[in-house]
């Protein structure tokens, strides 16, 4: 070892990936709905989509985690989108295309899509 | 680089590996590959989470999810259930003791929820085979910062100011100890780590080392450049098979990477560790007789003076810390003495880890800021005493520490709380005893333990240690008379005073110290010939009393 920025070029890349694992509180949250119906509907792929698109931005403070069925079957795939202190919104068949946008638009830049929001979320 | 979207921390500590953790990740791994889903889902084998008692663990995260005694059967349903389908594998869930509820995520748990993990902040995390994983928790960050941009002097004065005291149960200074040797000047100095755990039941060193290996090597080598020392040793009891290999991998990372080895950062500074092999003496975790066994000399203790500081290892200066001490070396460099100081009581700063076991909920290990109470330890991270029964008392610092009672449980504990109540902090053992105990029958375990254990050295510890345990062992059998219990105090007090070493000045604590809380305990056997909690045999013809 070098130097402090040898190692610090090994911490960047490694942190990357347990980004994952250090997930805490304060972090943007997306729910991608994966009950029978959301599966059936093409949710994994965009959830896969949308897990490469943090990764590729390198967004650091948002996880993407996958839950059981959000009750709106008729517009699988959903995705939620918890930020904190916000209220949080209820997006509906979202395609890989569609989650990339919501990565670029809804999380980066704050703007909500409103032609995609099929509902209200509860938590 | 595979983008997972969901990492499964399995625990592969010695607790939990010897319930067939290994198994288990390899069926994740097999069925995640036949579904289709090894490339978003990472299966990492992690250092211990503490939490033993319901061993094998699984995290999931970045869901939070716990699941407890996880079998290797089990891993097909995580996987249909939780990764493909997103459900929480309900019956694999952490039920509650106390509120008799299901516990989703490891934040809501109550054994963690008291915790400050600061020795143990990578247990858990990070895949201690994978020197990667520890440099992106900031991982010798703090030895950089050290060799670029500070001198030794300012490195010792920083430890110093943190109030950081020795975890290995002395409690003394640690920046103050290397100081100490910073100023005995000479061509050779020594860096040792005492990773001899010997307390019964104490395992927080052997689950540092198999979780976090490298926190330790870091801490070694920026002690080794505050007092002026290139080569550290890692004294471990051969007993510890896990940790040795942990160990071996961190250390074959780092000198790869150079992080060990000659001219570390691009400084002047060359540093490298040993492993020496010790037999699982109680007593080589007393420095003096720990250097002996290094040399390759019998493992007995020397007077003191000379302190190691001044001529230790081969007549060198030598530093002499315990594995939990260095744990917390890197984190204090990096968040500063006065984070560890706002920690944890006057005179006792950060945290400890205490193994708790015995009549105990939760068994496991447990990492508090210094001061919490006792109390809340044993009812609130502990989840309280088995089957309902009552608490009778509790043994802190192993066989030189003493017994707890009920009415002291609200004392905040710290070096010197718990030696005031005739206790100690010792290496952070805690049982907790129920009224199914008999305190006798404890002190007779402990002072068997010391009897084998002491080297023989000095006459006190050798013979008095015996005579000990031998009424002891009267006393249990029945045929104990008052006069007995005198016998035991003045031999006692004989034995701490005269003894050349730790092992001796502090081994008849158990015994005094029940005879002073359970004297009643103690006449009961030796006056009515009768055990009231009903374990000594040779007064198992009495019937135990009836308890109100």
């Amino acid at each position: 070892m070098k130097s402090l920025e040898e190692l610090k070029a090994i911490r960047e890349k490694a942190m990357k990936k347990l980004n994952v694992r250090t997930a805490g509180e304060e972090e943007i949250k997306i729910l991608v709905g994966m009950g029978t119906c959301g599966i059936s509907a093409g949710a994994r792929e965009t959830l896969t989509a949308m897990v490469e698109e943090i990764n590729n931005r390198n967004l650091q403070n948002v996880v993407i985690s996958q839950v059981g069925c959000l009750g709106n079957c008729f517009g699988e795939p959903i995705v939620q989108v918890n930020i904190p202190n916000q209220k949080s919104i209820l997006y509906g068949k979202v395609t890989p295309a569609k989650g990339k946008k919501i990565i670029e638009k809804h999380i980066l830049n704050g703007e909500i899509l409103e032609d995609l929001i099929i509902g209200e979320a509860f938590h | 680089m595979k983008n997972s979207r969901l990492h499964m921390l399995v625990c592969g500590g010695t607790g939990c590996e010897s319930q067939d953790s290994n198994k288990l990740v390899n069926a994740l791994n097999l069925v995640l590959d036949k579904y289709g889903y090894k490339d978003e889902v990472e299966v990492i084998k992690t250092g211990c989470f503490g939490f033993c008692e319901k061993g094998p663990i699984i995290k999931v995260q970045p869901d939070d999810i716990f699941y407890v005694e996880v079998k290797p059967k089990d891993a097909k349903r995580i996987v249909e259930e939780h990764v493909i389908k997103g459900r929480k594998v309900e019956d694999l869930l952490y039920n509650e003791p106390v509120k008799k509820e299901k516990v989703e995520r490891q934040h809501d748990m109550s054994f963690y929820k008291k915790q400050v993990r600061i020795a143990l902040r990578n247990c858990g995390l990070i895949n201690p085979e994978n020197i990667e994983e520890y440099i992106a928790v900031d991982g010798y960050l703090a030895l950089g910062n050290v060799l670029t941009t500070m001198t030794p002097m300012e490195v010792i004065e920083l430890v110093k100011e943190s109030g950081l005291r020795g975890r290995g149960g002395g409690g003394f200074p640690t920046g103050y100890k290397w100081e100490l040797t910073y100023q005995n000047k000479n061509d050779l100095k020594f860096i040792i780590c005492n990773a001899d755990e010997g307390d019964p039941g104490a395992f927080m060193d052997r689950s540092i080392l198999e979780g976090d290996p490298h926190s330790v090597l870091e801490a070694m080598a920026i002690a080794g450049y505050a007092i002026g020392a290139e080569k550290g040793y890692i004294y471990i009891r051969a007993e510890y098979p896990l940790a040795i290999h942990r160990l071996n991998i961190a250390i074959s990372q780092a000198r790869e990477l150079g992080l060990l080895g000659t001219r570390l950062f691009d400084t002047d500074f060359n540093f490298d560790i040993e492993l020496k092999y010790g037999a699982g003496a109680f007593v080589c975790g007393e420095e003096t007789a720990l250097i002996n066994s290094v040399e390759g000399g019998r493992g007995e203790p020397n007077a003191k003076p000379p302190f190691p500081a001044e001529s230790g290892l081969w007549n060198r200066p030598s530093c002499v810390n315990n594995v939990e001490t260095f744990a917390n070396i890197p984190p204090i460099i990096l968040k500063g003495p006065k984070w560890f100081s706002g920690i944890g009581t006057e005179k006792s700063k950060g945290t400890k880890v205490f193994a708790l076991a015995g009549k105990v909920n939760n068994v496991g290990l447990v990492e508090v800021p210094m001061g919490t109470k006792l109390r809340d330890i044993i009812y609130e991270i502990g989840g309280g005493v088995r089957d309902n029964l009552k608490l009778k008392a509790v043994q802190t610092g192993g066989p030189s520490g003493g017994c707890i009672t009920e009415e002291e449980l609200d004392i905040p504990i710290d070096y010197d709380s718990l030696k005031s109540i005739g206790s100690m902090m010792g290496s952070g053992g805690m049982i907790v005893m129920d009224e199914k105990d008999c305190m006798v029958n404890i002190s007779k375990f402990y002072l068997e333990f010391t009897e084998e254990e002491s080297c023989g050295k000095c006459t006190p510890c050798r013979i008095g240690n015996k005579r000990l345990h031998e009424i002891l062992t009267k006393i249990t059998n029945g045929e104990g008379t008052e006069e007995d219990l005198e016998r035991l105090v003045t031999l006692g007090d004989m034995i701490k005073d005269s003894s050349l070493c730790g092992l001796g000045q502090t081994s008849p604590n158990p015994v005094l110290s029940t005879l002073k809380h359970f004297r009643e305990e103690y006449l009961e056997h030796v006056v009515n010939k009768n055990c009231p909690a009903g374990v000594c045999k040779g007064l198992s013809k009495k019937k135990p009393v009836n308890k109100q």
